[in-house]
């Protein structure tokens, strides 16, 4: 027993980071739901979410500052105190600004809302190169959406609650989870909304579909160019919106003249008739429609116009700033009210080029996630200028990027590698230092904005305190920048002081947005008008089927369909995806996670299996380049029998997580060689060009 | 008599466990060792069909409570009041009567501590006005705790709706 109370905080247990509801009772995490202040959330939460009372008592996670004591990747640590631990950072750190400029410090993190003070923390050091995951994830649906509206892909959200019908490419909507977003979709199911899915791999999403199309792998591109021309061919589309606002609509409607539906029942598998059918049925529910252009689309190489045209399919519906299509995400200004202030005081301006080459080698990639593929090349080549210290926040390059044996041996040309995390990720293993942050409910963090129909600000506040020799991210850049002498720009002592500046002048107070966890800054949505007042960001004022931009770099912005190298004999494209009760590769090792999902399995075509002499729970081998595992398959009709698919985050090589160590498949560690192939025009990795041997174990 | 249930919806419910954690966080219960269970049907192609279905099991709180009639130490009993089939873990002998006595299976062995687990609908959560831990964060409202008329008529509009595949009401509510 001991003083109860209640914090209203935010989940980071994923990258949503729903807004929750903490009890403490007694300095302890008694109970965590969904905070129920906000409507659309309730007090649901996701099984990651619940787990999180386990990790607060999970030991199996670096629970004080490390320093490597013996070869990278060795192992072995040495516990250090935090002033030991920073001041043998800042030390090297300050060697390496010598010798090569703040430029040749590297940051990656997963982004988020709370990330500024990181990016301060560079711009304080004078080096441009901060990269998050984005690679990995959405980056190629960031510039598609950057190239047709001016904006990046975050300005348009999704009414999910008011749509007739939702599209969806892989976007594995009810179990890659979002609460909020997943339950508007369940609602829209249960009141009679459609769901098509397109998947070459059966999944929740497609148990609860109205329309499951199993398309080849590597083929959206040529489904969206098909329902494009039959949607222009037989007039479809939403005229007026289409006239008002699309600059280019001409080369659009002859591009897509060749891309028969015919032609695209060959190239995908899907009948011709069917997507007629479709087209007829979501024009009558326009513009109350949803095409997601995707969010994890880093698979293939046309990841860019594969994105491209699924925006395209939503502005032909005329579904922009609708309800039940997309609508403008509003900020504070939108509601006449002052937004948060930066942290950062009198931050350089920092003028120099960006390792990875985005915007100016690649003038049309974006400089705010970057390229970190690309800034790995600088690491390995030293071109532009060599990359010597590499700060990895909250995320896990050796996980999610492609290939970590060629990454290891990118990484030996740095003389620091320092990991941030709450975890033993798979990249900490080779750190030189492990500066293991508090949990989110162990830490409060920077006051977020929060975009919407109705914007507002929201809010991180710790539940308890740490309870091992853990500290906040903030706390750590901050330290370490008054080391090397930067101090003078972040004049804080206490998330307080930082909070109060970002509230100056805002007529808020932290207690107010504490009340409930967040606030909303008007009562009533904010919507634009559609036809007249739409603020696209391009060069017309309009949204532009061909943008200056890449075709000044020779990419097209309508490119000729290319269709996906087919499967060398006897090899597999491998898919990866993720389940309710896991996600990005955090949490095999949560003691209550775990039980759940112990090892992965590989779903493979039932025909093709049988060919093979294979069963269901047979043992196969997987292989492709150095490495190789063993596991079990799961043979069914419901995979496209060019693919094989399984569950990603597997086959962990730090001992020190016992219970997910080595258990699984590690599907990155398959993706041999793919470090260096990418969507050229979008920038992200294109993770499923990937081909891998499956032969039966002895 | 018992006057609640937990119904469970298998058109909205996406089997993502939460019901499950939730249970073993709330009830101290070891990892992966939940009172209720999600078992899935599927995926597969029935008839050429894909399907995959979840199944929520948990306690029914019978009317005639079999378990109850099994055990021997009073461990397991039916509330007076809301009929609730509750447990008092201290009382348990760790006989295994009860698991061969339930017609359904539903007390389950702890290895920790060599007694059954058994969900009590929550009955420290129901009595401040709570709902139970599962149904509370089920993230889709896929379960509803409910009394037991409101639950077989949910059925059966649950089946109307999904039949004919249109939004039904009961004819008397115009
Ligand atoms: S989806 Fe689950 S893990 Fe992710 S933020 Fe929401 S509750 Fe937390
Ligand atoms: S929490 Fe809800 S949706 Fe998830 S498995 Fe349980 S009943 Fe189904």
């Amino acid at each position: 027993m001991g003083e109860k109370k209640t914090v209203y905080s935010i989940c980071g247990m994923c990258s949503v980071r729903c807004p929750i509801m903490v009890e403490v009772e007694g300095g302890r995490v008694r109970w965590i739901s969904g905070n129920p202040h906000d409507a659309g959330m309730g007090t649901a939460l996701c099984a990651k979410g619940i787990a999180g009372r386990a990790l607060l008592d999970d030991t199996e996670r670096p629970l004080s500052p490390m320093i490597r004591d013996g070869e990278r990747g060795s192992g072995k640590w040495k516990t250090v105190s935090w002033d030991e631990a920073l001041d043998y950072v800042a030390e090297k750190l300050k060697a390496i600004i010598d010798q090569y400029g703040g430029r040749a410090v590297l940051l990656s993190d997963r982004g988020g809302p709370f990330g500024e003070y990181r990016k301060a923390f560079l711009k304080a050091i004078g080096s441009p190169n901060y990269c998050n995951h984005d690679v990995t994830c959405a980056v190629s649906v960031n510039h598609a959406a950057l190239s047709l509206f001016g904006f990046g892909r975050k300005t348009l959200n999704y009414d999910y609650k008011n749509t007739k019908h939702i599209v969806l490419y892989g976007r594995n909507i009810l179990e890659s989870i979002k609460i909020k977003t997943t339950k508007a979709v369940i609602n829209a199911l249960d009141r009679g909304a459609k769901l098509t899915y397109i998947d070459p791999r059966y999944s929740v999403t497609a148990a609860k579909a109205t329309r499951w199309w199993k398309i080849k792998p590597g083929t959206d591109y040529a489904l969206n160019l098909a329902l494009i021309h039959i949607i222009i061919k037989e007039g479809l589309y939403d005229k007026a919106f289409v006239n008002r606002w699309v600059h280019g609509f001409e080369h659009l409607a002859k591009f897509v003249e060749q891309y028969t539906p015919e032609w695209a029942e060959e190239e995908t598998g899907i009948p011709a008739q069917e997507m007629y059918l479709f087209c007829r049925e979501i024009a009558q529910d326009a513009p109350h429609v949803i095409f997601h252009p995707g969010w994890m689309r880093a698979r293939y190489k046309q990841a860019f116009w594969e994105s491209r045209t699924t925006y395209i399919l939503n502005i032909l519906m005329g579904a922009i700033e609708v309800p039940g299509g997309l609508f403008f995400m509003k900020g504070p200004k939108d509601a006449g009210k002052k937004g948060l202030n930066s942290i950062g005081e009198n931050l350089p301006k920092v003028e120099e080029k960006r390792a990875d080459g985005a915007g100016w080698k690649y003038p049309y990639i974006n400089k705010g996630p970057g390229l970190l593929h690309r800034a790995f090349e600088a690491i390995k080549t030293g071109d532009p200028y060599p990359i010597k210290a590499y700060f990895v926040h909250r995320h896990d390059p050796l996980t999610g990027l492609p290939d970590p044996e060629a990454q290891v041996e990118i990484f030996k040309n740095l003389d620091l590698l320092v990991v941030v995390d709450v975890n033993w990720s798979e990249t900490s293993k080779y750190a030189d230092v492990i500066l293991p942050e508090c949990t989110y409910l162990e830490r409060s963090d920077l006051i977020a904005n929060q975009k919407g129909l109705k914007p507002g600000f929201r809010i991180r506040t710790a539940a308890i305190e740490p309870q091992y020799d853990t500290k906040p991210g903030w706390w750590i850049y901050i330290e370490l920048a008054k080391r090397l002498g930067k101090g003078e720009h972040f004049p804080y002592e206490s998330i307080e002081d930082m909070w109060k500046k970002q509230l100056e002048g805002t007529g808020i107070t932290v207690e107010q947005i504490q009340e409930k966890g967040f606030i909303t800054l008007t009562d009533k949505p904010i919507w634009y008008d559609r036809m007249n007042e739409l603020p696209f960001k391009t060069e017309s004022g309009k949204i532009e089927i061909i943008n200056k931009k890449w075709e000044d770099a020779g990419i097209p912005c309508l490119k000729p369909y290319e269709p996906p190298e087919k499967p060398p004999k006897g090899k597999f494209r491998l898919l990866f995806g993720r389940c309710a009760w896991q996600t990005h590769a955090m949490w095999m090792n949560n003691p209550a996670l775990h039980p759940y999902l112990k090892e992965n399995v590989l779903w493979i075509n039932k025909k093709v299996a049988e060919e093979m002499g294979l069963k269901d729970g047979d043992k196969v081998v997987v292989s492709n380049g150095g490495y190789q595992k063993e596991m079990r398959i799961f043979a069914t009709e419901l995979i496209h029998p060019e693919a094989v698919f399984m569950l990603h985050g597997f086959g962990r090589t730090v001992p020190q997580q016992t219970r997910a160590y080595n258990r699984g498949v590690a599907d990155q560690r398959l993706e041999v060689g793919l470090l260096d192939v990418y969507d050229p025009a979008g920038g992200a990795n294109a993770l499923c060009e990937c081909f891998i041997e499956v032969r039966p174990a002895k | 008599m018992a006057k609640y249930y937990i119904y469970h919806d298998p058109t909205r419910c996406i089997g993502c466990l939460a019901c499950e954690v939730s249970c073993m966080d709330w009830k101290g219960l070891p990892y992966g060792e939940a009172n209720c269970r999600i078992f899935r049907f599927g995926p597969e192609a029935l008839f050429g069909e894909p399907d995959l279905t979840f199944m929520y099991t948990s306690c029914f709180h019978c009317e005639k409570p079999l378990c109850v009639e099994a055990c021997p130490s009073g461990a397991l009993a039916k509330r007076e009041g809301d009929g609730v089939v509750v447990f008092r873990e201290d009382l348990c002998i760790g006989c295994r009567a009860c698991i061969t006595a339930c017609p359904w299976g539903i007390p389950q062995w702890n290895e920790g501590t060599g007694k059954i687990h058994k969900c009590d609908y929550c009955v420290d959560r129901i009595d401040q006005g709570l709902e139970p831990a599962c149904v509370t964060r089920c993230p889709v409202d896929a379960l509803k705790f409910v009394r037991v008329e409101e639950a077989s008529q949910l059925k059966r509009m649950r089946w109307l709706r999904d039949t004919f595949g249109r939004q039904v009401a009961p004819a008397a509510n115009y």
